[in-house]
């Protein structure tokens, strides 16, 4: 955290405006990007990059994870790992498809017949 | 009886409580919206056809705008109450509660348009998780609201007496808000873009 010189403060208000305005010029690229009509997988991966990199510069300098203890970062990777195990194991289960059709390819055929017909 | 570690830090932790505090509440967000976010991708993924341009991208674009424009408003705040000037961090907390409202007004708007069409939650898989996600990411704003308009009104007292705590307060209040803007940051492509 910073300390109370005014010098500093005064300096880190100047960051936080410049990281304001980048913020604000990734959300109109993210904006412009999606006018240009990419293909889907490319759109999904460059508008989640761009918001990982916006989250980001959120997280480190707004919320001062740039320099935090070692208790919060710890309670943060404990968080992160839960997270992915979160997000995964449903879709896993998804993926488990013995004795059963998977939905990922019922999706995929019944995309396939509208494609025919 | 006084509360402990509310200005100077733990010497375990080297943190004060308040701060710990709100981090592991933010933890236990990100496992909620997590859930949320899960969901949409099991249903997107599994689903037969998945709807395109239902969403004004334009409100979308507007409300992050604003969201972004409120964090800077929020972080601005707490360090000018670092370096006393209460009443320009005040001010910076009102402007942030403001840019909230308008977000809120935004989202009005939106969902109004929606229930003319007919289109509610029960219209369609896609529809179910957008007013389920950003429902509750309103919930959050209307919090965030909730909490700076007693930092600015009632609460601000308390600059008077314990300036350092009121500083932290204002801090924890920011770690939320950004945490909210954070989700809305993600929100918005997945939600509007793609």
């Amino acid at each position: 955290m910073h300390g109370t010189d005014p010098a500093v403060m005064k300096k880190a208000i100047r960051t936080y405006g410049v990281i304001g305005g980048l913020l604000l010029l990734f959300t109109v690229i993210t904006v412009a990007v999606n006018q240009v009509h990419l293909a889907v997988p490319l759109a999904i991966t460059v508008a989640l990059i761009i918001a990982t990199i916006k989250g980001s510069m959120v997280a480190s300098i707004f919320m001062h994870l740039s320099h935090e203890k070692k208790w919060i970062y710890g309670s943060l990777i404990l968080t992160v790992l839960f997270f992915i195990v979160l997000i995964l194991l449903p879709n896993l289960t998804v993926s488990d498809t013995i004795g059963k059709v998977s939905p990922y390819t019922a999706a995929a055929e019944h995309a396939t017949e509208k494609a025919e017909k | 009886m006084e509360i402990p570690y509310t200005v100077e830090p733990r010497p375990d932790s080297g943190l004060a409580n308040g701060k710990l505090g709100i981090w592991l509440f933010l933890a236990s967000e990100v496992m909620l919206f997590g859930a949320l976010f899960s969901t949409y991708i099991l249903l997107r993924v599994g689903a037969v056809e998945w709807p395109h341009g239902e969403l004004n991208v334009w409100l979308g674009a507007i409300n992050t705008v604003i969201l972004i424009c409120s964090s800077v408003t929020m972080v601005v705040a707490w360090a000018q109450l670092k370096m006393g000037n209460f009443s320009k961090g005040r001010l910076y907390v009102a402007v942030t509660a403001v840019l909230a409202l308008v977000f809120l007004v935004n989202k009005y708007f939106e969902y109004a348009s929606h229930f003319a069409r007919g289109e509610g939650p029960w219209h369609s898989t896609f529809l179910a998780i957008y007013f389920t996600l950003t429902g509750l990411h309103g919930l959050h704003i209307l919090g965030g609201v909730v909490v700076m308009a007693y930092l600015v009104g009632p609460g601000a007292g308390l600059w008077r007496r314990n300036a350092e705590q009121y500083t932290n307060r204002v801090e924890y209040t920011g770690l939320y808000w950004h945490f909210v803007d954070l989700v809305w940051i993600f929100l918005f492509p997945v939600l509007y873009l793609l």
